[in-house]
């Protein structure tokens, strides 16, 4: 870990503009990822901006019926909200199928959407890895793939996503709000917030340098029944070889978004609307560009699997 | 003493203490942490500084160069060492790969320098600022691609065996199996990562350390730093864990020693848990060939297991066919193994070296083939006993009784209600149930203790033994207690430190047997001294209740000791008891499982472990043993694997979310029978070893569920659901 400036910000505004104005500058929330990143080099600040002190910690209904999420609720709170049990409980599942119930504890909402890739090679500071270093070539597309990514990827990088929340997110169709350093604002809708990797596989959201999230935004409920299923080679604390979080309407028609397999949650409206024709067919499109390694193959069979048997289950 | 006659009565077989579950006498330092572990030993006399190591980025290949300006002036370095500062060095006697000095790479994260700091943050910092230049070099990585030059091994007992004639009678044989095997790299991933402190003294070196072999590292290090083995004093009180990866010196204590020395202060060394995969030893992998003959009636007739593994240049075979030379019965048997040369970090002792991954294998193949014959698998074994060594039949074992395991594992567990593969369902879970036997030598190791009485009735053991979290300290109690007749709390036991007489160690299931044998006779030795105090008959002399009788006279054993106290101090050395006598422990694990048949995740639902292993000295402290065991072979067969990178010569998935051990939600009810039995022939604690034993076959009888649940054989550890998916049935 090198040495780092720490300062804690006291309100938004500042916090953007510290952070903004300062190219090596960082914030620092529950930091569950970043110190670990930290102490290893792999992420290098030179200033830490703490914005644990900033009031972004509430859960609110929102006027049109959804719920605003403050950026630095922690994952054990949100996953424990009524509302959220009670009418996003595919939001709570996924959550819950994370981490261990001390890292919950202090993960935020905004920090868990920010979280890195836990791809071994991105981990090893010997190592090749366009995502840590640019341009230094990727170890794992001819290397150790089992957990990587099959959809959505490129020459550069397999890493995938490694969140559980974030696919509940997608599935619920959530938006971010942030704040930028010159005091502008906007909303990015979940599905424009992440970037595939690309040649340029170390930016991955469209955040701004200095830009900050300050609440994730859920829209009025969608009902259904809601389910996450996180398959993986332990029954607990371990990342997703491939979860996926779905809504299934009593009609047969839902939604699907998947983990573990790209470099953001994977989910596609086209798949979706092949739902009428089973969900076989609804797997096919949404694993239709497919390119997995001989390790990570079977991910593939996997998705196809999860939502045939998501889909039939709720059915009957 | 030499043990070299069966043992007959002894004041052990009172039972008094011995064989009761006695809980940990520990066990309170450790919950309320006060234990201390090496890295936390705090004497606030010294000014501790704090080493960070820095490992090779290659696997293969010489430093050029090593330039630490930028970390020498980084803030508070006190001192840099790097492995070209220390040059080549002698090997210690148990290392196979250069720990630290010189300029040559053997294997990935193998120590080239580290940086001392007044705090472990800047040590850390300053670390990464070491700028190390390669000349790289080409390595063999690959175990499938080296077996083809891979050679008998030097040195090794009895890399090949032959009794009959194997190829004749596996020919002949009306039904036969011929099938392979993989077992991976396995991590020890013990708790505590290797951590030492190095303080010396002028040209005395003390070291606190977590070490399984006090004298083995004792020696290794004073070799490594080439200084005389009189002038390291060592200290590992407490282990967190070792699984054999403790056995052997390692960096953390050489590099605290050269940094110490540096620095002029004392030095802390962990190494970081990313360095322990690559940079310290591991379970190396195998691919074995079983073949296997039998008549129709079930009886084998052939029997035959070559296994291959690799190692650095100097190294040594995993002994995964040692095993199968003994098991089962058969008249024609023929064993082999081969040593491939792999430049990927040191292979070495893993619980139970050898059976472990062995047994993984030749006990898929016992079910396979009881498959083939349409046989019950617990049937199949019965028949196939044998009471002698198959190779020498004039050669019987000890004590065996793999049948009363197998016959009471199947009773308890409700065997008989296991259907054909592939057709029980639960919730959406195909459930299946393994069988397997456990089988793992006894070893004997020969083990010195000192026992002190004193004048107020106290005693107090001193041996060099070690606590690696078995229980050491507390059947060492029970053993003084009981020899000398006391209640446990007037013991004292102290361990892991260089000043006292040498042990047997922690390792290959030999301490706990060895170490008590070696304090028995230690206090056989304080027993005479007593009675002579006091002018006893020692054939007639009872130790008990805190006195000492003899006839009508009983006198308290305080007023034995007088103002100085008595000392007893011996060794146990062995005769050939283990030459005439097989001696070696059985079980059975019997295991159900459930497999997600959709996604072909695979949950255990329930183990049972049925142990024959002697005397067990304390029924808590053994069980703890045996389900900790149970523990590691299941996650032996669903995920534990050290994934090589073939083409960069390293064990990629190098820290503890990479390489996952079972977690608590892995490991469902378990249960542990232990046979009441003792064995005369092992020591005079009639005890054997039973940590190592609780893993062997726990692999093989989830495999086996698996294949039971699913009907999809897989041959290839670990089990994960890849490997499954393709066999499932369609999901609707």
């Amino acid at each position: 870990m090198r040495a780092f400036t720490y300062e804690r910000a006291t309100s938004v505004q500042e916090a953007a503009n510290l952070v903004a104005a300062y190219p090596n500058a960082k914030f620092i929330a529950g930091g569950t990822n970043l110190l670990d990143l930290m102490k290893l080099e792999i992420e290098r600040p030179a200033r830490l901006i703490d914005v644990n002190g900033l009031e972004l910690d509430r859960i609110e209904a929102t006027p049109e019926g959804g719920l605003r999420i403050g950026a630095l609720v922690r994952n054990t709170d949100l996953a424990a909200h009524d509302t959220v049990r009670r009418d996003y409980g595919l939001l709570s599942r996924a959550l819950l199928a994370g981490a261990s119930g001390q890292l919950r504890n202090r993960a935020t909402t905004a920090g868990n959407l920010l979280q890195r890739t836990r791809c071994p090679y991105f981990y090893d500071t010997n190592q090749p890895c366009n995502k840590r270093n640019p341009g230094s070539g990727c170890a794992a597309i001819d290397g150790f793939s089992r957990q990587h990514a099959v959809v959505g990827v490129s020459d550069a990088c397999i890493a995938t996503h490694p969140s559980d929340m974030a696919i509940a997110m997608r599935a619920l169709d959530a938006t971010i709000e942030t704040v930028k350093g010159d005091g502008t604002g906007r909303t990015i809708p979940i599905t424009d917030f992440y970037r595939l990797p690309g040649e340029t596989p170390h930016i991955e959201t469209v955040l701004e340098h200095g830009e900050i999230i300050t609440a994730v935004v859920l829209p009025p409920p969608v009902g259904g029944r809601q389910v996450y299923r996180k398959v993986r080679d332990r029954a607990s604390y371990a990342f997703a070889l491939v979860s996926i979080g779905a809504v299934v309407q009593s009609d047969g028609t839902g939604r699907i978004a998947v983990g573990g397999v790209a470099h953001k949650p994977w989910r596609s409206e086209e798949a979706e609307a092949e739902l009428a024709n089973g969900p076989g067919r609804a797997a096919a499109v949404l694993m239709a560009d497919a390119r997995p390694t001989e390790q990570n193959r079977f991910k593939v069979d996997l998705v196809e699997r999860m939502v045939a048997a998501i889909f039939t289950e709720a059915r009957g | 003493m030499q043990f070299d006659k069966p043992a007959t009565t002894n004041p052990i077989d009172r039972l008094n203490v011995v064989g009761r579950p006695v809980p940990r006498v520990d066990g309170e330092l450790k919950t309320t942490g006060n234990a201390r572990y090496a890295y936390e030993w705090h004497d606030p006399q010294m000014d501790y500084a704090y080493g960070h190591p820095v490992g090779a980025a290659i696997a293969k290949g010489r430093v050029r160069s090593i330039d630490t300006e930028a970390a020498k002036k980084a803030p508070g370095v006190l001192a840099v060492v790097t492995t070209l500062d220390v040059g080549e060095r002698e090997k210690g006697k148990y290392n196979t790969a250069t720990v630290f000095g010189g300029d040559k790479i053997q294997h990935y994260h193998q120590a080239v320098a580290v940086v001392v700091a007044r705090s472990f943050e800047e040590a850390r910092a300053a670390g990464a600022l070491v700028k190390v230049e390669y000349a790289p070099e080409d390595g063999a990585y690959d175990l499938e691609e080296a077996m083809d030059g891979a050679v008998k091994p030097d040195g090794s007992d009895k890399p090949d065996t032959a009794v009959g004639d194997f190829e004749r009678a596996f020919a002949d044989a009306p039904v036969t199996l011929d099938a392979v095997y993989r077992t991976p790299d396995q991590s020890h991933a013990m708790m505590e990562p290797h951590a030492s402190i190095a303080a010396w003294k002028d040209d005395d070196l003390t070291i606190w350390t977590s070490s399984q072999m006090i004298d083995w590292w004792r020696s290794d290090l004073a070799t490594t730093l080439g200084i005389d083995k009189e002038r390291v004093h060592l200290m590992s009180p407490f282990i967190g864990g070792g699984f054999g990866g403790k056995l052997f010196l390692r960096a953390d204590a050489v590099l605290a020693a050269f940094a110490a020395k540096a620095a002029g202060r004392p030095v802390k060394v962990a190494l970081p848990r990313p360095l322990v995969a690559n940079n310290t030893t591991h379970r190396p992998a195998t691919v074995q060939r079983i073949r296997i003959g039998a008549e129709r009636n079930g009886r084998i007739t052939a029997i035959g297991h070559q296994s291959w593994s690799g190692d650095l240049p100097g190294g040594q075979p995993e002994l995964a066919v040692n095993q199968t030379r003994l098991l089962y019965a058969g008249a024609n048997r023929k064993t082999a193994m081969r040593l491939a040369t792999l430049d990927l970090p040191e292979g070495n002792s893993m619980r139970a070296p050898g059976e472990a991954p062995g047994m993984m294998a030749l006990e898929i193949a016992i079910d396979e083939m009881a498959e083939k014959l349409q046989m019950d698998p617990v049937e199949f074994r019965i028949l196939n006993d044998t009471q002698v060594d198959p190779e020498k039949p004039e050669r019987p074992f000890s004590h065996r009784n793999l049948i009363g395991c197998l016959r009471l594992g199947a009773e308890r567990f409700g065997w008989q209600k296991r259907g054909a593969p592939a057709t029980r369902r639960e919730d959406g879970a195909l459930i299946g149930v393994g069988v397997a036997a456990a089988f793992r030598n006894n070893l004997l190791m020969p083990s010195g203790a000192r026992v002190r009485l004193d004048g107020d009735g106290m005693i107090t053991v001193e041996t060099d033994m070690t606590d690696i979290g078995t229980g050491s300290y507390t059947i060492i109690a029970q053993t003084v207690a009981e020899m000398m007749g006391v209640d446990i709390d007037r013991v004292t036991v102290r361990l892991g430190d260089s000043r006292f007489p040498v042990s047997s160690g922690s390792g290959g299931q030999f301490g706990g047997n060895s170490s008590t044998s070696g304090v028995y006779a230690a206090c056989v030795k304080l027993r005479a001294a007593v009675a002579a105090r006091l002018g006893f008959n020692t054939q007639d002399v009872v130790f008990d209740g805190g006195r000492v009788r003899s006839g009508d006279r009983a006198v308290p054993l305080s007023q034995a000791a007088g103002a100085d106290g008595l000392i007893g101090e011996d060794t146990m050395t062995w005769g050939d008891l283990d030459k005439t006598h097989q001696q070696s422990t059985f079980g059975a694990h019997f295991v159900e499982v459930g497999v997600d048949i959709v996604t072909g995740e695979t949950r255990i639902r329930r183990m049972l472990a049925v142990c024959a292993a002697g005397r067990i000295l304390n029924p808590l402290t053994a069980r703890s043993q045996v389900i900790g065991a149970m523990t590691m072979g299941a996650g032996a067969a669903l995920s534990e694997e050290l994934v090589v990178d073939t083409r960069r010569g390293f064990f990629v998935n190098h820290d503890l979310a990479g390489y996952e051990v079972p977690v608590h939600a892995d490991i469902p009810h378990q249960d542990v029978i232990f046979m009441d039995e003792t064995d005369p022939f092992s020591s005079p604690m009639k005890a054997k070893g039973v940590g190592e034993l609780g893993l062997c076959g726990v692999a093989a009888a989830i495999a086996n569920a698996i294949y039971n649940a699913t009907g999809v054989r897989v041959r290839d550890y670990p089990i994960t659901l890849d490997k499954l998916i393709g066999g499932l049935p369609e999901v609707a």
